[in-house]
């Protein structure tokens, strides 16, 4: 199980919910994400561009570390880990 | 007067303002001298480009927010921004192994009377999208979506847009559009080729200044009744065509810079068009510090300034590519925003003006539509 905690901004894509778990004993980011895609698609779409990469201004959170320091989308994720979808504090 | 339901009439306006904190609805009679201001729609989201689509019956405005995290979207509404559509999926999306991710959309142009299900948009980065379902689902046209000289269009300031969108209404085979930077394109088969015009049109920035394309074409509009003549606004350059851009004249006589970014056709008279010329492309400012409309009458041959009503002194004031529009009433209404907030209107033609507002959001596009019965 992967839980994905969301930005507020993204909780109407899931009913209302600010957690979204999925079953996903292991793999990647990228894949945990898929997963996500398969009953969420509208919050990946958020999340990715449709080339697949990561939103310049949105920032994924494995547990406490950033996956742009880590492997990014390829960063190895296990059962019962968070990630936690982060907008960029930036704007103006 | 017919009267519609929830008191519109036919024969109202509504001056709809995309701005980078979100977009206002502005509603006015006939009459046009008293304006009501709606709330924000989408606030802290930016929008460039807005539509009123009245074909077929219906009554839909059109709005492509983006949203500075989470990517760009069109969303429709068909009870004049009560409510609006809010699609789970990203609708205007590049296909899968173009190597290309939609960052905006930058133009949202309804297609003839004929077919009221058709509209297209321009987006950055550059490409054309089409729908037939009224808006609702967008798909990229893939001969400009593949062009050859796709590798060396490169980004001015606003970035890869494809920001003016020309349909023939004469000719469904024919279509003309704008990029900043690239130029202007025209396709003869219904969007399956497209073809650089720019033949006379100077790229200022470019070693080469008469290149094939690469221009930085800001603007271009056109009559229905008389297609084939173009006027563009260029970086740096005020042209005229009279087929269909084949070839280009300057036709800068008697404004205070060739510079600029906004120019609207009159709703009747194909000889007149209004544009606001700025300073230089580094200050991007009205010159003298004077906020003037300059209007032609004859074609371009000479272009007259309008200032009755506006801040002549200390007005250091932009007015985006957008920003400028027309109304169709008679005489017509024209309106405008500043990049500072400020949007005015004239409800004769240019001859004076007033503020509608002098505080909203820093203003990318004005679009103006009559209701009709």
């Amino acid at each position: 199980m992967i839980t994905f905690v969301l930005p507020n901004a993204l909780t109407p894509l899931a009913r209302g919910l600010g957690t979204v778990r999925v079953e996903h004993a292991r793999g990647t980011v990228r894949e945990a994400l898929a997963t996500l895609g398969e009953r969420n698609p509208g919050i990946v779409d958020r999340v990715l561009t449709e080339q697949g990469d990561v939103r310049e201004h949105v920032n994924l959170f494995l547990g406490e570390e950033n996956i742009r320091f880590l492997d990014g989308l390829a960063t190895p994720v296990n059962d019962g880990d968070t990630i936690v979808v982060v907008p960029s504090v930036s704007g103006g | 007067m017919a009267q519609q339901k929830k008191g519109r009439r036919a024969g109202d306006v509504l001056v709809l303002v995309g701005t980078n904190k979100g977009a206002f609805i502005i509603r006015s009679d006939r009459k046009r001298k008293s304006w009501k201001i709606g709330k924000p729609h989408f606030p802290g989201e930016s929008v460039y480009a807005m539509a009123y689509d009245g074909r077929g019956g219906r009554h839909r405005l059109l709005a492509a927010t983006r949203n500075f995290h989470f990517g760009s979207m069109i969303r429709t509404s068909d009870d004049f921004g009560k409510t609006w559509s809010a699609p789970s999926r990203q609708n205007v999306k590049f296909p899968e192994g173009s190597g290309l991710s939609l960052v905006q959309v930058w133009q949202i142009t309804p297609g003839p009377e004929s077919d009221p299900g058709l509209l297209w948009c321009g987006v950055e980065p550059h490409a054309l999208f089409e729908s037939r379902d009224r808006g609702d689902t967008w798909n990229a046209i893939p001969g400009l979506l593949n062009h050859p000289h796709r590798p060396k269009w490169t980004p001015g300031a606003g970035g890869l847009c494809l920001h003016t969108i020309i349909p023939d209404p004469s000719n469904r085979q024919r279509m003309a559009v704008a990029m900043s930077t690239g130029g202007f394109y025209r396709t003869d088969d219904g969007g399956k080729s497209w073809k650089a015009r720019n033949v006379g049109v100077r790229a200022q920035f470019l070693p080469n200044k008469y290149p094939e394309f690469g221009q930085c074409v800001h603007k271009v509009v056109h009559h229905p009744s008389r297609p084939e003549t173009l006027f563009l606004q260029n970086h740096w350059g005020l042209y005229r065509s009279d087929d269909w851009g084949d070839q280009w004249k300057d036709v800068a006589n008697g404004v205070p810079s060739d510079f600029g970014f906004a120019m609207q056709m009159h709703p009747r008279d194909p000889d007149t068009v209004y544009i606001v010329p700025l300073e230089s492309d580094e200050f991007r400012c009205v010159p003298e510090a004077k906020l003037r409309v300059y209007r032609t009458k004859d074609g371009g041959k000479s272009w007259k300034p309008l200032a009755k009503g506006l801040p002549q002194k200390g007005a250091y004031e932009t007015v985006l590519r957008d920003a400028l529009t027309a109304d169709t009433h008679d005489p017509a209404g024209i309106y405008f925003g500043t990049r500072s907030g400020k949007l005015f209107a004239s409800n004769d033609e240019g001859g004076s003006w007033s503020a509608i507002s002098e505080a909203l959001p820093s203003i990318a596009c004005v679009k103006a539509a009559v209701i009709g019965g």
